[in-house]
């Protein structure tokens, strides 16, 4: 087995450490191994400036500048028959190069064609919504708002759509704690009962292993069920597991589980 | 005449019972607890199963309803999320006292596995809770002897007209 480590602040330590193995990176070949990708890449480079193309697992893969995006997969649309976005969504490498990176994921039915779309843009640069052009990008460009903070110019309704209206933060910005800042940390009880309640109501309790066997403000032990905050020792009181307990209801025979009978075939 | 032997002090001797206002207020609310539709996720599918034929909740009583205004227990079978905290509260209050929660499974009693941003860490935070069930899902054997441990707890509370009020704060 291996050694036990203590975990409780494994989530305050700084993200950009690698816990897990990190994967190599899968070979990127030259679009012209591809007649059909060649063509298409072709056509685009001389309507649009390309900064890196390659293909990778099948897929071409396109770098384009963000300010070009919607003529581009308006292109990809019309002129390429890639007739179908399937995801969209940005990627967070504020922390490496403080830049989104934004991806537009397209799928060519005739061809039988996957594209991907790619550009890099600042932190604070709005990018043009594709929603008049593939109707799936609504959603998804009000996940990635919601998620990231990138901003879409005219989109139909630029609100979150995950998270509540009046969340702060962005949460799955690497720089975002897993386990919410302060503000997420008391959303429901600020919300509900007001700042004052904090006091009361307390901290959030985020170990999940802990496990206090006589604690029984909040959980006691099956068949040994006690009211809440009753004082438990070592001989904490056995229920037996019955219908009802003595002197229950009235005119009811009651069932003794001494006097009922198992049966260990299902299929009887 | 004692040929008969009847003890018609004893159940079934007589029909005739001797009890208490309390006992008999308190036979009808442990007897038909009706539960407040409640699935939030995955624990709500094991309590679909315990109101389905297999289980058969119907016959403690227990019968699902889709209204807070006609519900004395919600059961709350699933993960409370930060956005969906607001309502479960107004859901709590539109109900009528007396009312009892059942917070089903780990997510609802403590956040579970769900050690995010986005998940309640636990009902409690929102409204007061009388049982907790444990398990990832709990089966519905667990929610029925639930459900029976808060017949019992019902039927232990005095029956007067004045419920102390449940409040968190
Ligand atoms: S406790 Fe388990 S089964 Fe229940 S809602 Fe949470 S994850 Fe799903």
């Amino acid at each position: 087995m291996r050694a036990y480590k203590p975990k409780d602040d494994v989530q305050k330590k700084p993200y950009y450490t690698d816990r897990f193995w990190v994967a190599p990176q899968v070979p990127k070949y030259d679009v012209e191994t591809d007649e059909v990708f060649a063509k298409d890449l072709a056509a685009l480079k001389e309507k649009f400036e390309i900064l890196e193309a390659y293909i990778q697992v099948e897929q071409m893969v396109v770098y384009i500048n963000p300010e070009d995006n919607f003529e581009v997969i308006k292109f990809f649309k019309e002129e390429l028959s890639y007739d179908q976005l399937s995801e969209l969504s940005a990627i967070d490498w504020l922390a490496k190069r403080g830049e989104f990176e934004i991806f537009y994921q397209l799928l060519s039915m005739n061809k039988r064609k996957r594209v991907r779309v790619k550009m890099y843009i600042k932190e604070d640069q709005a990018i043009e919504s594709v929603e008049k052009l593939f109707r799936s990008a609504d959603w998804s460009e009000r996940e990635m708002y919601d998620m990231f903070g990138v901003k879409v110019n005219n989109h139909p309704f630029m609100k979150r759509i995950l998270m509540p209206y009046d969340w702060q933060g962005f949460p799955l910005r690497k720089s975002y704690p897993l386990q919410g800042d302060e503000f997420a940390q008391w959303y429901e009880v600020d919300k509900i009962y007001g700042k004052e309640a904090r006091d009361i109501i307390g901290p959030e309790l985020r170990d999940t292993a802990r496990i206090d066997r006589y604690d029984s403000e909040r959980f006691a032990r099956l068949g040994h069920e006690v009211p809440r905050g009753a004082e438990v020792k070592d001989d904490d009181p056995i229920n037996p597991q019955e219908y009802q307990e003595e002197g229950g209801v009235f005119l009811i025979k009651k069932l003794k589980k001494e006097s009922s009978v198992v049966i260990d075939d299902p299929q009887r | 005449m004692a040929q008969h032997k009847v003890n018609y002090a004893q159940d079934g001797g007589l029909p005739v019972a001797l009890t208490t206002i309390d006992k008999v207020v308190n036979w009808g609310r442990s007897n038909s607890l009706w539960a407040l539709t409640y699935g939030l996720a995955c624990c709500g599918i094991e309590m679909m199963a315990s109101g389905a034929s297999r289980y058969d909740f119907d016959r403690f009583g227990t019968i699902f309803r889709a209204s807070p205004r006609q519900s004395d227990v919600m059961i709350v079978a699933g993960t409370l999320t930060k956005k969906h905290a607001e309502f479960i509260k107004r859901l709590y209050d539109q109900m009528t006292e007396p009312r009892w929660v059942i917070s089903m499974g780990s997510c609802a009693n403590t956040g579970g596995m769900f050690n995010t941003y986005a998940t309640v860490q636990g009902v409690d935070r929102v409204i007061p809770v009388d049982l907790y069930l444990p398990g990832c899902a709990p089966r519905p054997e667990t929610l029925q002897y639930g459900v029976m441990l808060l017949q019992q707890k019902i039927r232990a509370q005095k029956a007067g007209r004045a419920q102390k009020p449940k409040r968190l704060i």
